[in-house]
């Protein structure tokens, strides 16, 4: 009793020194294999690395249990209205839509194992971990909504097949004890604009250390020029694409001309 | 291969979108119907964002139209007097289209609007159009003339309105008011759902107005290319939703198409032209209907307000 008792109050001592005195805690240090991805004519997708160390000193304190590591990316925040389709008599139609005015349009979050074995459900939804966590109402009261919720379910379904959403349960790789990498794959279909990662470590389901940084996904060379000009110019642009269009069909007409 | 699309900001398959376009422009040139309404759905189920797909569509279908207005012309079966009264009531259409659609927008109910109206419109014509080329195929069988042939003298009653005009290229002597009012109907309809509304012009031309096939379909692309020239322009204008790459290649693949299907048009008589116009309308209306009658395997979807575009 008296030993376990012992134990008890070193962990509470851990805990609180991690809190309390941040020069013993360890601390991450976090770099990025780029922090641009542009898109070209032949972009279809790209692929970016997460480079993270834990870095401890003498006076850390040792941990019985192994570090873990959560990366969550992401992307530019739009205005998203879910629908749902319901019957109406004979026909299936959008009756109920819900707004989700701040929503990331692209998410990852990349764990080196389950996010289940790292910390409790409990947790995961306090410190808002996961897709389904990450995603949530911050007004708890809405939370509560079951319709909300099953519209939370259904953007998420959705986006992930899309390729929008994903989890990597095994999306970071540990390469010593403290050093660990996560690749992050942004598809050709993730918006333009910058986007954050969010990484946090982890130990017995503790949050240790946190850092952040981030990148962007631009247009660039004929993409951005092409795009910029429409939004500039659209007189310009809308008289180009009719003037382009007449003279295919013009060309058109005298290549295959036979009468 | 993939190319990006910059306004669509999607990668897209380039075979994929020329042997669509491709297809698309066949039909287009052998029933002399912008095929925009076969179109914009296609790309849309491409993942094409759907503004980005109806402004971007506008501007092929002025090109494809191009190509088959100069053949028509050259066959001098091309009426620009009824192709003027039609630009211009199409004009006025048009702008009470717009103003209709943009106030459901505010209502949030546009997009059942759209679904419903291609229903009925495309499974009213399409069905009317099947029962007049199936009775006409009988009436051949039977070894009776296949159409009642237009008698001296003899018109509906809507011909007979005031403000008559002699339109010679199209054998017609009719009165302005319902060409015109069809027009208004035909720029409304096209504004709405964003399509050159050809699909009714060509038809209603033949069956109310009793105009020649031939010059039906010439001025029938005529009024859709100065209406998609003008629809390219204000989309580009007003929601800068004209994706440049997209039309090149849908221009590509739709005026070499639209080349064979003109050729095609010349070996087909009548009857047939008729029987198959109408199944391809009726097919469209009944995919249509298919998403309004069973129910869907996600009833959620995902919509990004196009103003956040």
């Amino acid at each position: 009793m008296n030993r376990l008792g012992r134990i008890v109050a070193m962990l509470a001592l851990m805990a609180g020194g991690a809190i309390s005195a941040p020069a013993r805690a360890e601390t991450l240090i976090a770099a990025m294999s780029s922090h641009q991805i542009q898109i070209t004519s032949n972009y279809t997708g790209s692929q970016l690395t997460v480079f993270g160390l834990v870095e401890r000193d003498g006076r850390t304190a040792a941990r019985g249990d192994p570090y873990d590591i959560i990366v969550t990316v992401r992307g530019p925040r739009r205005m998203l209205l879910v629908r749902e389709k319901e019957r109406l008599g004979p026909i299936w139609i959008n009756r109920t839509q819900r707004r989700f005015p701040d929503s990331s349009v692209f998410m990852t979050v990349a764990s080196n194992r389950p996010l289940h074995e790292i910390m409790s459900e409990e947790t995961a939804r306090r410190e808002r971990i996961g897709l389904d966590n990450a995603q949530r109402m911050k007004d708890p009261a809405l939370d509560l909504d079951v319709t909300t919720a099953r519209f939370q379910e259904g953007l998420i379904r959705i986006l992930s097949e899309k390729g929008l959403f994903s989890q990597e349960e095994r999306g970071v790789t540990f390469l010593s004890n403290t050093l660990f990498s996560a690749p992050i794959d942004v598809p050709a279909t993730a918006p333009t604009g910058s986007y954050e990662i969010d990484i946090v470590l982890y130990a017995g389901g503790v949050p240790l250390a946190r850092q952040t940084t981030n990148f962007e996904v631009v247009k660039s060379g004929i993409e951005q020029r092409l795009a910029s000009g429409a939004h500039d110019q659209p007189l310009l642009y809308g008289l180009a694409t009719v003037i382009l269009a007449l003279l295919f069909g013009w060309i058109a007409s005298v290549v295959f001309r036979r009468d | 291969m993939q190319i990006y699309l910059p306004i669509a900001e999607l990668p897209i398959s380039i075979l994929t979108v020329l042997a669509l376009s491709g297809a698309v422009g066949f039909i287009s040139g052998l029933f002399g119907v912008g095929g925009g309404f076969l179109l914009t759905p296609l790309l849309i189920f491409l993942d094409i964002p759907p503004a980005v797909a109806v402004a971007t569509v506008a501007a092929q279908v002025a090109g494809s139209s191009t190509t088959g207005v100069l053949t028509y012309w050259r066959r001098r079966a091309l009426d620009f007097k009824l192709g003027g009264i039609l630009v211009a009531g199409g004009i006025l259409g048009t702008l009470l289209g717009v103003l209709f659609f943009n106030s459901m927008r505010r209502l949030g109910q546009l997009e059942l609007v759209i679904t419903l109206s291609y229903v009925t419109l495309f499974t009213v014509i399409g069905g009317l159009m099947l029962y007049g080329a199936l009775r006409a195929m009988l009436r051949i069988r039977a070894g009776k003339p296949a159409r009642l042939r237009r008698r001296a003298g003899t018109h509906p009653w809507w011909m007979g309105l005031p403000w008559r005009m002699r339109f010679p290229h199209s054998q017609l002597y009719c009165s302005v008011i319902p060409i015109a009012l069809l027009a208004v109907v035909i720029g409304f309809i096209g504004a709405v759902l964003g399509v050159g509304g050809g699909f009714i012009l060509v038809p209603a031309l033949i069956y109310f107005f009793r105009i020649p096939t031939a010059v039906v379909v010439g001025t029938s692309l005529f009024q859709i290319l100065m209406t998609m020239t003008g629809a390219t322009i204000l989309h580009a204008l007003t929601n800068q939703s004209v994706d440049l790459v997209l039309a090149i290649l849908l221009l590509l693949g739709g005026v070499i198409g639209a080349q064979f299907g003109g050729r095609a048009a010349r070996n087909l008589n009548v009857e047939s032209f008729r029987l198959l116009l109408a199944l391809l309308i009726l097919s469209v209306g009944l995919r249509f209907a298919i998403e309004l009658f069973i129910a869907p395997s996600e009833p959620f979807s995902v919509v990004l307000p196009e103003s956040a575009r």
